[in-house]
């Protein structure tokens, strides 16, 4: 556990529901990321992949064993410890989530607005270079109805990256979106994310991205499986 | 101060979502504030129909000119007042202070309408000629007119139609009319206004009435007028007077007896249980239709929310843009809602006679009101908010 990890789990357990109905969806789980390092994550559907990511993005509350992002301890955070921890990381989705109501620049902006520590047109002017280095300079005052759908993504992208966060956690990013554009929004990502130092952490199932990873990580029921499986897997 | 600086700031730089998020759907907008403008109009109707009601059945005893009212024991309204004995003033009189006492004598009519010879009801007022009984120059003006026989003044502000009677009357010519079997002709016009029970008045001279009312006798009176010596305490002679005379009278200051005819409409009369219910009738519609649209707002946005609460905003962030449509609803339904009142007010003032007037109190109240109704449904739609978990969407 050195400095240079950005996200360590360490003997995580997480089950759902209570009583007779308590169903555990983690086991054991053990993963340490470095700072910078571009992880995938995948499996097949219900194998746990999305609550891992969630816990980790403290979406949710870790129960048992420990889980530390960039240096804090999530296990057992208060609620109020939680939504600061949310606020280094970038999420993305699998579906864009953008706001209907708010242009492509003001989305983006909302990213930097959550930190509380920039004033409006600060915040306004990194949105618009930020949605520059995803190639949409000229749609910045678009709603996101009049956006294509990697168009979207790559707006979703700049909403989570425009703060320079530590990490990134993307679910299915590149899910609704055809094999071009999945391809664009997954390069975009991994450069930016080269170029800002930031670590990733992609759970997918498609395997025509597999090859931005520097390591990839398999879950099954729960459970993730060793490495030299995996590499075959991916294959 | 420091503090509150501090906080404009920040309201300043946030980005104003539920004004955005009102705007980018402009039906459900309009929706609303459809539905806010007419549950205020609705209030604005109510109060102000309350309102009219009360200044109405109470605009005769507000412009009595006296500084004490002698009434009997049984009176319950100016216009069912009943009667006490005209020996009630000799009586009065022996008071020290009293300086002069003297009889109304108040009833209902069926007069033919002089343009439309349509029989309607008036209150007719027979008073003392030689002395102002109520505080209108029009009327006192007109005092040595009606001593002549079967003259009596007439009300412009009465309910139905008298333009043309009015403009003959106005040009000279003579406007005769019947009361029962004797013709009256109107020797001149003044301006008080109709009331729920009587279409208007007619205020003629003591003797006058007497003829109107054979049945009636002058030692009757319904209403006596007390005027004071200078320098006496109204309320001190009031005492002694309530303790000289016998228990048949009652003797009320003027605004005692402007409070005693009020409060007689606000609680024997159903009418302003009725009005406060058609207002909360307004204001429980207001709420239903603020909270239908400010649901299906929240719930539409329930995705782009727990986005929010995934990117690290708090529920107290989505809580303020629920605050923040609901205060924007409130202004935005509130403005036209006042300005088809007044044109409403307008329109039935015209319309019935009555004297509906839009004090900036009432505007108050109801824009306060729309806040709380705006505020209240704002808060049950909030508890939507919950469902917006974003563990429980991802």
């Amino acid at each position: 556990m050195t400095q240079n990890h950005s996200i360590v789990v360490h003997q995580l357990n997480h089950s759902f529901g209570s009583g007779n109905l308590q169903k555990q969806v983690l086991f054991d789980i053990n993963l340490e990321i470095s700072a910078g390092e571009i992880v995938i994550m995948t499996g097949p559907s219900g194998s746990g992949k999305t609550t891992l990511l969630t816990l980790i993005g403290g979406l949710r509350s870790a129960q048992t064993g420990s889980l530390k992002v960039v240096g804090h301890e999530i296990t057992g955070a208060s609620e109020n410890d939680l939504v600061k921890a949310r606020r280094n990381n970038g999420y993305i989705f699998q579906a864009h989530n953008l706001h209907g109501s708010l242009t492509a620049l003001e989305n983006v902006q909302m990213g930097l607005e959550v930190q509380g520590n920039l004033a409006k047109p600060e915040r306004h002017r990194r949105a618009a270079e930020m949605l520059a280095q995803v190639g949409l300079e000229e749609r910045v005052n678009y709603y996101p109805a009049d956006l294509s759908g990697g168009q979207k993504q790559r707006v979703a992208i700049a909403r989570a990256l425009v703060s320079r966060p530590k990490i990134v956690l993307a679910d299915e990013p590149t899910a609704a979106l055809d094999k071009k554009s999945g391809r664009d929004v997954v390069d975009i990502m991994h450069d930016l994310a080269k170029q800002q130092g930031c670590t990733i952490l992609l759970v997918t199932h498609d395997n025509r991205i597999l090859d931005i990873a520097d390591r990839i990580v398999y879950m099954e029921d729960g459970r993730l499986l060793k490495q030299p499986e995996l590499a075959a897997i991916a294959q | 101060m420091l503090g509150l600086i501090k906080t404009l700031k920040t309201l300043g730089d946030r980005t104003p979502l539920g004004l955005k998020q009102l705007n980018h759907d402009r039906m459900r907008l309009l929706t609303a504030i459809a539905g806010i403008t007419f549950a205020d109009i609705l209030i604005f109707m109510q109060l102000g129909f309350a309102d009219a009601l009360y200044k109405s059945n109470t605009q005769y005893p507000r412009a009595l000119q006296s500084d004490l009212v002698i009434i009997s024991t049984q009176a319950k309204n100016f216009g069912q007042l009943r009667t006490f004995a005209r020996r009630r003033f000799l009586q009065a009189q022996d008071i020290p202070g009293v300086a002069s006492a003297e009889p109304l004598y108040l009833g209902s009519v069926n007069w033919r309408n002089p343009q439309t010879r349509k029989q309607t009801s008036m209150l007719l007022i027979g008073q003392n000629p030689s002395q102002p009984a109520f505080n209108l120059p029009d009327v006192n003006a007109k005092l040595d007119a009606i001593q002549l026989p079967d003259r009596v003044l007439f009300d412009q502000a009465s309910r139905g139609s008298y333009d043309e009677m009015i403009e003959q009357f106005k040009q000279g010519e003579r406007v005769t009319s019947e009361i029962g079997l004797r013709t009256v002709e109107v020797a001149g016009l003044f301006e008080v206004g109709a009331s729920f029970s009587e279409d208007g008045a007619l205020i003629t001279s003591d003797q006058n009435f007497l003829r109107l009312f054979p049945k009636r006798e002058a030692g009757a009176v319904s209403l006596g007028l007390i005027n004071l010596e200078p320098g006496a305490d109204p309320e001190q002679v009031r005492a002694e007077l309530a303790a000289r005379l016998p228990d048949d009278v009652q003797v009320l200051t003027k605004d005692g007896y402007v409070d005693f005819e009020l409060n007689d409409i606000q609680s024997e009369s159903p009418i302003g249980f009725v009005f406060g219910l058609g207002s909360a009738m307004g204001f429980i519609v207001g709420v239903v239709i603020v909270y239908q649209v400010l649901s299906t707002d929240v719930n539409s946005h329930l995705g782009e929310y727990a986005t929010f609460r995934a990117m690290g905003f708090r529920n107290s962030y989505l809580l303020g843009i629920v605050v923040e449509e609901a205060i924007v609803l409130s202004v935005l339904g509130f403005v036209p809602g006042l300005v088809i009142a007044l044109g409403a007010y307008q329109l039935t003032a015209a319309a019935t006679a009555l004297p509906l007037a839009m004090p900036v109190s009432r505007a108050i109240t109801v824009l306060a009101l729309t806040f709380v109704m705006c505020g209240a449904s704002g808060a049950i739609a909030t508890r939507r908010l919950q469902a917006a978990d974003p563990a429980d969407i991802f």
